[in-house]
């Protein structure tokens, strides 16, 4: 058995336990719901609920049909297609932008920099409804609404918030006279951005990137109001399964967006720690 | 550095620098700020405009609306036989234009019973002639019916013509003007309720969050690092896990013959399966699940930054547990559960999708019925109206964080 201070009574290793456990249960309310759902995707019955074969393991209780499914129905992969190229066309714009703008703002000689700050996240705090409703009204001026354009461009300004959040810290501790040190060695600017700024704060932009990737490919409100038919998604596609008839390829689909939100989830944290390594020095670019 | 050791020249010299390296600056941030502007910001003003612009009832009886802001509507007399024709023959234009059944519908907001009377009028108007409705359109009028004679009609078409207007932001208050027009309360409250509903959900899921994120919060920060760091991908996955999913899996959870349901038959605890999906109480218990990680991450940040050997001294100094808990450490965590419960009451107030999809009827929030009024009953302005009121409870909130917690303090994973 672990030691414990002398000052330690019963009743405060008690307490240690209690907590725990206690932090047991709240980590099983975090996870089991997401892992219920992936056996359920193995059912051969059309149900949401374990069969009584599947908790006696019985091999014919599970089946791989939901999968098959997916590949056999138009509107999923239709779905699939859209969710990736609007996400990554939405990516692009706003790691570009976003990166831009934070090496401008993270500056302390930035005017305004609290007002611009507050406006560029903006779309991360307002409401998904409020940012679809006003997306409607004003896209439908422009005929923007129910194209792809449309959609690209609402999702990019919504991804926008979190590349200027990782960029700004991964800039934070930048030496700047790193900068002016390659342009009085005679550098051009672009060089100096891709040879001196990019290295040191890519890890930054990468993952912002990955946010803002997440963020449109997770998204429905917007592309509730504001795509037509066209531009359904994969959230779009659940969202509308979810409402209408239940139907266990959802849980597949939801399977296999856990294995890639797990995927992004190493990427980001392995990233994370490799900019931490950068900013103690322990790293060279 | 001492000014006076400088020259006019180099002072002057060093501040086009410096205005050129701002100039620089803003060019880096430009080009963000012009494409948040277009995408974004215009049209959250559009959607502002929207709450108080209606101009459909000015659209459709122009001339009509001229000849009636001539008209003293605070009088006993009705409007002049001169704008009595007029509306006859833009009633008569309409309704060939199969446009008048929306002029009806307009006035009969403001005037209850006004519907059927406008639709009859212009049907019989549609036959008649020009010439005829220019000589003697008003007898015509007001020969079909005696409806025509209240003046509280008139009144109530003519503030139905003007374009900008505050009565959708009284509908959101449920107030509306009635006939004379004065200020009162409707007879059913829907959307104060609503709003109280979705304030009271919002602070449950928040007190349930903190409640449950800081016991495993505290062991997470107080654990051996190496245990902490593998436990903390088991709070992040979650995280990162579609929102779609997660409301997935409740549904599956919740139903009828769903997983709890079916546990607690089978161990003979229950005869009836409990009806929990399509409930307040599966949006509460959704949300919260969803939210909890927006407050374990600021909860565990602030935990971590502590100290331990105050809560240890007090222990050995001979403090009994729970007072010094309470006394000692509880203080210091308040920092991070004004953070996290600030923050998930801002996210769960505006919340649409999960209420959508599990909480049914008496499960919905504000965000359900901006988004009925916007696609179903196809009232875009009332929409409007009560999205900008949410967006001003959001600004005040978020302003409350920035104050207490700082917008720059947001972090990521």
């Amino acid at each position: 058995m672990k030691s414990y201070p002398k000052y330690f009574t019963f009743w405060h290793i008690l307490a240690h336990y209690g907590l725990r456990f206690c932090s047991l249960l709240v980590l099983a309310f975090l996870m089991l719901p997401i892992l219920v759902i992936i056996p359920l995707s193995f059912n051969v019955e059309p149900f949401f609920s374990f069969t009584e074969g599947m908790l006696a393991l019985e091999p014919e209780a599970y089946s791989l049909k939901w999968y098959a499914e997916i590949w056999h129905d138009d509107k999923w992969l239709l779905a699939i297609k859209n969710s990736f190229f609007i996400g990554i066309c939405a990516t692009l714009i706003a790691t570009v932008l976003g990166t831009l703008a934070a090496i401008g703002l993270s500056n302390p000689a930035m005017p305004w920099q609290k007002l611009w700050m507050a406006i560029l996240l903006s779309p991360m705090i307002v409401p998904l409804i409020i940012t679809a409703a006003g997306m409607y009204f004003f896209y439908s001026q422009l005929n923007l609404a129910g194209s792809y354009l449309g959609v690209i461009l609402a999702h990019a300004a919504l991804g926008t918030p979190f590349v200027l959040i990782t960029v700004n810290a991964a800039l934070s501790g930048f030496d700047y006279s790193l900068v002016n040190a390659s342009l009085g060695l005679g550098a051009r600017p672009l060089t100096t951005f891709f040879k001196v700024i990019m290295p040191l704060i890519r890890p930054g932009v990468i993952s912002g990137a990955l946010f803002a990737f997440i963020t449109s490919f997770d998204e429905v409100v917007v592309v509730l109001f504001l795509a037509g038919p066209e531009q359904r998604t994969i959230p779009r596609q659940m969202f509308s399964g979810l409402r209408e008839q239940i139907n266990p390829t959802i849980l597949a689909v939801a399977t296999l967006l856990i294995v890639i939100s797990a995927m992004l989830l190493f990427t980001i944290e392995y990233l994370r720690a490799r900019s931490e390594r950068i900013q103690s020095g322990e790293l060279d670019s | 550095m001492d000014n006076n050791s400088l020259s006019v020249e180099e002072i002057l010299q060093s501040k086009r620098l410096l205005k050129r390296k701002k100039r620089m600056l803003l060019a880096f941030t430009m080009p963000l700020l012009i494409f948040v502007f277009i995408t974004f910001i215009s049209p959250i003003a559009t959607m502002l405009y929207r709450s108080v612009y209606h101009p459909t009832v000015s659209q459709l009886i122009p001339l009509s609306l001229a000849e009636l802001n001539t008209w003293d509507e605070a009088g006993d007399q009705l409007p002049n036989s001169q704008a009595l024709k007029q509306f006859a023959i833009e009633l008569q234009g309409l309704s060939k234009e199969r446009l008048s059944g929306k002029l009806a519908e307009e006035i009969n907001r403001l005037k209850p019973g006004s519907s059927s009377l406008i639709k009859s009028s212009a049907r019989k108007l549609k036959k008649k002639s020009l010439e005829e409705l220019q000589q003697n359109g008003d007898t015509l009028l007001l020969g079909y019916s005696k409806k025509w004679q209240d003046i509280n009609l008139w009144r109530a078409m003519k503030r139905a013509g003007q374009a900008f207007t505050d009565s959708y932001y009284l509908t959101t208050f449920d107030l509306k003007r009635n006939a004379a027009g004065e200020i009162e309360q409707r007879d059913t409250q829907i959307y104060l309720k609503l709003y109280w509903k979705s304030l009271k959900i919002a602070l449950i899921i928040t007190f349930l969050t903190a409640l449950l994120a800081y016991p495993l919060a505290y062991y997470l920060a107080n654990a051996p690092s190496k245990i902490a760091n593998r436990l903390m991908v088991l709070v992040l996955l979650p995280f990162w896990t579609s929102l779609l999913v997660r409301t997935t899996s409740w549904i599956a959870i919740l139903q009828t013959n769903g997983v709890v349901n079916s546990t607690l038959q089978a161990l003979g605890l229950i005869d009836e399966p409990f009806e929990m999906l399509y409930t307040q109480f599966a949006t509460v218990i959704a949300m919260t699940h969803i939210l909890l990680p927006f407050m374990i991450l600021p909860l565990y940040s602030v935990m971590k930054n502590i100290d331990p050997s105050y809560f240890r001294a007090a222990l050995s100094l001979g403090a009994r547990p729970v007072p010094a808990f309470v006394k000692i450490y509880l203080p210091m965590t308040i920092p991070g559960v004004s953070a996290g419960a600030l923050l998930v009451f801002i996210i769960s107030i505006g919340y649409y999708i999960t209420p959508a999809i599990v909480g049914g009827t008496e499960g919905q929030m504000i965000s359900n019925i901006i988004a009925f009024h916007m696609q179903s009953s196809n009232n875009w302005e009332l929409a409007a109206a009560l999205g900008s009121l949410l967006l001003a409870l959001i600004i005040a909130l978020y302003w409350l964080y920035d104050r207490f917690v700082g917008v720059n303090n947001i972090k990521l994973g």
